[in-house]
């Protein structure tokens, strides 16, 4: 192939000569479609990017004259086009020809609008302004008669197209799906697809057709629509699990070539297809036996027929190997799969290499064993000269990682490291090495040495959770004491050793991470006193590349270093130099520190040592504040206002025109008058609350990660085969002795090279001999594992870094991000230094509630009463209400009466079954699975917080069913919360009983599926389970959002997400507040105000993004607005509304 | 899904961007920088995939290229597409420009811009594959070049050309979809038809 390229440039002058332009005005015009050819001509002849640069811009203007100037035609706009693309490709602006661009696709005949609607998809984008001119055009070319047309109109519609023009061509496309020409069907499916993508539920009603699609009688629409399906089975796969026989059929056709000669690619039929399939299978198969069952035979004749004479069939092995090992797992398969992803590794083409690692790092999680089959080769791309094929080989190692060979992966991936300058590589491997080493560090002494190479190498670009991890790790401690001690004794160490160096810069976080410890742990050292390091530190601050933030944290560390060294000399110059500082930040540090330091007695109890796990309280609401404030606004204060608010009643006032509906009369009738101080405490009561749930929830977000966090030491191996694991580990014995310690550290294996080497220095070279001693120390405790287990020391190897599991865990997020407070809780008031710190972040909003009183303090109070101190200790004192956060989550457990037949479940009402009335709205109850003794149904019930599920289950059978158990599978989306009870040790004979889970949502979704089981022991001692799943939409999480209309109007403007659609109202609906009340019925929205022929609602998505919706009636149109701070819930509101007005 | 398809020379000058995703202009000229010069860093005899770079998606994008004589040919995918299948789809966009315009060289593409952005769109719609049969885009190409063709012709008898191109249509091509064995039967969806 790479003979077809073989003319280059040197042939380009001989070219233009030919083509002279002569004089006169028709020689001219001839020469007008050669002016591209002169262009280039130009360009290449050219040296430097300057005169480049000089001669387009000539080109430009010259071409801006000639598309503005009325004498030109469309046919030589049609080159004049040509050109302007030329010149954007080249990175030049060319935005005045884009308005010329849409009028050639508007007017022009076939050729010119070909060209009209290349510039139009090259130029715009989906918002530009000017696409919206296109739209007419776009519908006009649908409707022609004209293949050609209708094939481009399709083209510009899938490159790009504004959202909210959809609805215009939508019914268009759709009748394209019944076109008689292929292209065309072909065309439409995958502009539908295009719609799917940027508007999913604009296009919800048309999967009917996109079925029709899938079964056309021409296999290039086949294929078209299996793009939609990939997709749609990508976000929830259950709803198309009755497809999978058809995708199934459609393979063994493929694959069994019974398609056309035209579709063989290198003699392998439709290979693109078959990958395509293959996607989809694997995602229908994902951890579903009864779908799984249905493609073995496919998969294996996909694995038989693909000889191996092509690029291409690797694609499709690769494809299936990855099928096979995601779906429910069959040995004879997966033993084909294996052999399979050996073809890949040691094939010599690198590619496919690549490709084989790749499928080992998916493949080890479940067989680790593979990776001892293929050491020798991993070894070798380890020294790879690609680094693509180095960092996937690292990738694999990682998820190979465990106790014994964590030193030598650490090691690789550090050397790797400093190779790479990539910034994303950087951050994410170095965020790899932090997991490593905080999960299976031999010792301390490699713990901190690792940890500082992550922050010297990772530099300032390492993800913030790596400093805050690390530091927590160190302030939280293991359950021993004296472990603890060392570890931290070790760092300061380390630490004190790197600031030694001369002339060395570390990076800025490293320097915060290292004061902070300095600052808390200095106490531990002996031999230096803390003098010694306050000067340390104050060397540090006087430097110039230190950023203004460490400089806070370093004056914080010194600051805690002061009560141990009262009279040290060079805290007292300090005091004085940034005293005058012109930094605020600094010198308000200053202050502070000067303060204290006059004051011992108090210093010590603001600043113990080793209290930073130590629970603090803080009133939050600063209720002690309010007779401070209440005597200020006697005296004529004004009442305090949020930032924002402030920031709206500018703007209100700015505003000549006001184009908002509600925006001035809101805003003048909002605030007017003072409030009462009570008012403002009560106010302040409720965002101290708020802000406290906020703190929870963020703990509990930043604390699951770790629960995932890959761990292979304790993995079950689940489909790891018999008989692989003995004979691999004989093999590790032959090829090099496995290294027995389980803290193999480099220098350690270095010794045992150059010693085993010399009484065989023949047999083997030495380099020869090194890649096996590697290769042992990287696979170490790999194949061991299962002998670990069997005897009975599953988890023998000690997890030093394994963090404390105390009951604190679940609400250490929130100790651990107070206690901060107590060793820097002055410095935290210096807001904008900290902004980046992690615990403070946390603290975010009782900082700001705090700075708000210091802020008043300062304005209020002389400068020289200086009284922050006092407060700080108030603080620290006061105890705050502790509001009862899960108050609302203590749900009504309900008894249904025993003697209820099971028989009857699905006939009793919801409402009978729970014992008093809930005042939440519920669904009807609903079976989900049954089988000859038990019956599963469920309701959900729409609690104020969250969504509750309520699954009854019904022992149909006369006997007891034992140790029953409810579970749900966890779903991405969601937090499942299981409320207690959910074992049941006993389901008497045709009785019901029930299980809950309250579910919240993560991550809005339009559409997701909650699956799970139920297992339980039947008289006989037989166990069954039976498998079932529930859909939930985003609706269920759609609550009522209680606000007045005054709340409303400031709310709309605060909102910059609208979405306006008009409805055509039916005669039952013909009054508003009848429409309006069946939506607030059927959606769980809230009225808050009806005026004359308009209607606001508002609503709100758990756990709270408020929807703002706006009605108006007029004639019989229905014109529906809406606002939010989320992008997709006023479309899907939106979708929702439309649905019922049609639905009633 | 693909993302972008960039041509550029050995000397990183472009030939051909496509960006199915929207950048902003001066993005859309760094990330054609940005991708050249890590292409060109890599020898002919490493593996032909590599990660996006910074701007384009880091390490959720492949970036998968062939190097022909003077030229690159660099697709930009997520994990969606398969890197074999890609590396096979630059083959069949280059075998056919091949065709289309009778030993292609650099050049061609240069000069005719345009027909390679008209063969690109029959390859690739929207950033998804729409037809990987040469036959099959070839055949379509060689339709809109009788359109040219015949469009050439207007300015001689204008009323008639101009009902002959109106009418013009694209030839039906056999593709064999009722004949023989093939029948591709779905079963479960009789409902929905």
């Amino acid at each position: 192939m790479s003979d077809i390229v073989e003319k280059t440039l040197t042939a380009l002058p001989g070219l233009f000569l030919q083509n002279q332009p002569g004089g006169g005005a028709a020689a001219a015009k001839a020469s007008f479609s050669s002016r591209l050819g002169s262009l280039v001509r130009g360009i290449t002849a050219l040296t430097s990017k300057h005169e480049e640069e000089k001669l387009i811009q000539q080109e430009l203007s010259s071409l801006k004259i000639t598309v503005s100037a009325p004498t030109t035609t469309l046919k030589m706009m049609k080159e004049c086009m040509v050109r302007l693309i030329y010149c954007e490709m080249l990175g030049y602006d060319a935005s005045f020809g884009y308005i010329h661009a849409i009028k050639l696709a508007q007017q022009g005949n076939l050729l010119e609008k070909r060209v009209g609607y290349l510039a139009v998809s090259l130029f715009l984008h989906e918002n530009h302004e000017l696409l919206l001119l296109l739209v007419n055009t776009v519908v006009k070319d649908l409707q022609s008669t004209n293949l050609v047309e209708v094939s481009m109109a399709l083209t510009v519609v899938s490159q790009i197209f504004p959202r909210e023009m959809i609805p215009a061509v939508l019914p268009l496309i759709e009748d394209k799906l019944q076109h008689s020409k292929e292209i065309i069907r072909r065309k439409a499916v995958l502009a539908l697809y295009k719609f799917h993508l940027i508007a999913p539920n604009q296009v919800q009603h048309i999967h009917v057709k996109f079925r029709k699609a899938l079964c056309d009688r021409d296999v290039g629409v086949m294929a078209a629509s299996l793009h939609i399906y990939l997709r749609m089975i990508k976000e929830s796969s259950s709803g198309y699990k009755d497809l999978t026989g058809s995708f199934v059929t459609i393979l063994k056709q493929v694959v069994g070539g019974k398609l056309p000669v035209d579709f063989n690619y290198h003699s392998v039929p439709a290979p693109w297809l078959q990958i395509q399939l293959l996607r989809i299978l694997r995602l229908l198969g994902k951890d579903d036996r009864r779908t799984s069952e249905l493609m073995y035979d496919v998969l294996d004749e996909s694995l038989r027929r693909a000889e191996l004479n092509h690029n291409v069939t690797y694609a499709i092995l690769f494809e299936c190997v990855h099928t096979i090992y995601s779906i429910y797992p069959k040995s004879e398969l997966l033993e084909k799969a294996a052999k399979c992803i050996g073809k890949f590794v040691l094939s010599p083409k690198i590619n496919l290499k690549y490709l084989g690692l790749k499928a080992l790092t998916y493949v080890i999680q479940q067989d680790p064993s593979l990776a001892l089959q293929h050491q020798m080769t991993i070894i070798e791309c380890l020294d790879h000269p690609d680094p693509i094929i180095k960092r996937e080989t690292l990738e694999l190692l990682y998820r190979i990682t465990n106790a014994q060979n964590i030193t030598v992966i650490v090691q690789k991936m550090l050397e790797y490291l400093h190779q790479s300058k990539e910034e994303y590589i950087i951050v994410n491997l170095v965020g790899k090495i932090a997991e490593l080493a905080e999960k299976f560090a031999p010792d301390n002494a490699w713990f901190i040495q690792t940890m500082n190479a992550v922050f010297s190498v990772g530099g300032d670009v390492i993800h913030p959770d790596i400093p805050n991890n690390y530091l927590r790790l160190l302030a939280e401690g293991f359950d021993d004491e004296a472990e603890d001690r060392s570890l931290r004794l070790y760092a300061i160490q380390s630490y004190l050793t790197l600031l030694d160096v001369e002339n060395v810069f570390y990076p800025q976080r490293f320097l915060q991470v290292m004061s902070w410890v300095l600052g808390e742990y200095s106490y531990l050292l002996d031999k230096e006193t803390p003098e010694a390091v306050i000067t340390k530190l104050y060397k540090l601050l006087m430097h110039s590349s230190i950023s203004s933030e460490t400089k806070a944290w370093l004056i914080a560390a010194v600051t805690k270093l002061t009560p141990q060294a009262h009279s040290s000399n060079v805290v007292k110059r300090l005091i004085q130099e940034f005293i005058i500082s012109l930094d605020t930040c600094m010198r308000q540090h200053a202050f502070e520190l000067k303060h204290l330091h006059e004051n011992v007695e108090l210093m010590k109890s603001v600043l113990p040592v080793n209290k930073s796990c130590e629970d603090m309280v803080v009133d939050a609401s600063l209720s002690f504040l309010d007779g401070f404030v209440a005597e200020g606004l006697n005296q004529g204060v004004a009442p305090y206002k949020p930032h924002h608010q402030r920031q709206e009643e500018k703007l209100s006032q700015e505003k000549v025109l006001n184009f908002e509906p509600y925006g001035l009369s809101f805003s003048a009738s909002g605030f007017t008058g003072r409030q009462s101080p009570a008012g403002i405490s009560v106010g302040s009561d409720v965002s101290g609350n708020s802000a406290e749930t906020g703190l929870k929830e963020k703990n509990i977000r930043t604390y699951t990660p770790k629960t995932n966090s890959l761990k292979l030491e304790g993995i079950k191996k689940l489909w790891g085969k018999e008989g692989y694991l003995p004979k691999k580990e004989s093999a590790t014995g032959d090829e090099a002795q496995p290294i027995p310690q389980k803290s193999v550290i480099m220098e350690n294996v270095n010794q045992t090279v150059t010693k085993k080497d010399q009484p065989q220095a023949h047999t083997q070279s030495r380099e020869e001999k090194e890649k096996h001693l590697l290769a042992s120390s990287l696979f170490v405790g790999l194949g061991s594992e299962s002998t670990i287990n069997l005897l009975g020391k599953a988890d023998t190897v000690s997890h030093k870094f394994r963090r404390k599991s105390k009951t604190k865990e679940i609400n250490s997020g929130e100790t651990t991000s107070t206690h901060n407070m107590t060793c820097s809780s002055f410095s935290s008031l210096s807001n904008a230094a900290y902004e980046e710190d992690y615990y403070l972040d946390t603290l975010q909003d009782r900082r700001d509630k705090k700075l708000k009183q210091f802020s008043l303090n300062s304005e209020l109070l002389d400068s020289e009463s200086f009284t922050e101190l006092p407060v700080v200790e108030k603080l620290s004192n006061c105890s705050m209400s502790a509001p009862s956060l899960f108050a609302d989550n203590n749900l009504e457990i309900f008894h249904p009466s025993p003697s209820t037949a099971a028989s009857a479940a699905n006939e009793i009402s919801v409402a009978s079954l729970l014992e008093e009335p809930t005042e939440h709205m519920h669904s009807d109850l609903m079976e989900v699975c049954n089988n000859e003794t038990i019956s599963v149904s469920s309701y959900k019930i729409w609690k104020d917080d969250c969504l509750l599920l309520v699954w009854s289950v019904a022992n149909k059978s006369c006997s007891e069913l034992k140790s029953a158990n409810l579970e749900i599978a966890p779903a991405e989306n969601f937090k499942i919360t299981e409320q207690p009870e959910c074992c049941l040790p006993i389901i008497e004979a045709e009785s019901t009983k029930s299980f809950q889970h309250s579910v919240q949502m993560e991550k809005p979704f339009t559409e997701g599926t909650l699956s799970g089981f139920i297992n339980y022991q039947m008289i006989d001692s037989r166990s069954a389970q039976l498998e079932f799943s529930v859909t939930l939409s985003l609706l269920d999480f759609i609550r009522p959002l209680k606000i007045s209309t005054e709340d409303f109007g400031r709310l709309w403007l605060s909102f910059a997400n609208d979405v306006k659609q008009n409805v055509k109202m039916s005669e039952s609906q013909a009054a508003l507040p009848s429409a309006l009340k069946t939506l607030q019925q059927k959606l769980r929205l809230h009225i808050v105000d009806v005026i004359d022929n308009e209607g606001l609602l508002a609503c709100q998505l758990l756990p709270s993004m408020p929807c703002l919706l706006h009605f108006r009636v007029h004639a019989d149109v229905l014109a529906l607005w809406f606002r939010s701070s989320c992008s997709a819930l006023p479309d899907y509101v939106l979708y929702q509304c439309q649905k019922v007005m049609e639905g009633s | 899904m693909i993302h972008a398809i960039l041509v550029f020379n050995n000397h990183g000058k472009p030939r051909l961007v496509r960006f199915y995703q929207r950048f902003p202009e001066e993005i859309q000229q760094q990330i054609v920088r940005e991708t050249f010069h890590l292409v060109l860093k890599r020898d002919d005899n490493i593996c032909n995939f590599l990660e996006g770079g910074s701007l384009i998606g880091g390490s959720d994008y492949k970036l998968i290229y062939r190097h022909y004589a003077t030229l690159y040919f660099v697709f930009c995918v997520d994990s969606s597409e398969s890197e074999l299948g890609i590396l096979d789809l630059i083959q069949v966009f280059v075998e056919t420009l091949d065709k289309c315009f009778e030993n292609v060289c650099e050049l061609d593409l240069i000069f005719h811009m345009d027909k390679v952005h008209y063969i690109l769109q029959e390859v690739v719609m929207g950033g998804m594959v729409l037809e990987t049969n040469m036959n099959e885009i070839v055949a379509q190409i060689e339709a809109q070049n009788r359109l040219e063709k015949s469009e050439g012709g207007l300015s001689a008898a204008p009323a008639r050309a101009v009902s002959a191109v109106k009418n013009i249509n694209l030839p039906e091509i056999p593709r064999n979809i009722n004949i023989g064995d093939l029948n591709i039967k779905v079963p479960n969806l009789s409902q929905f038809v």
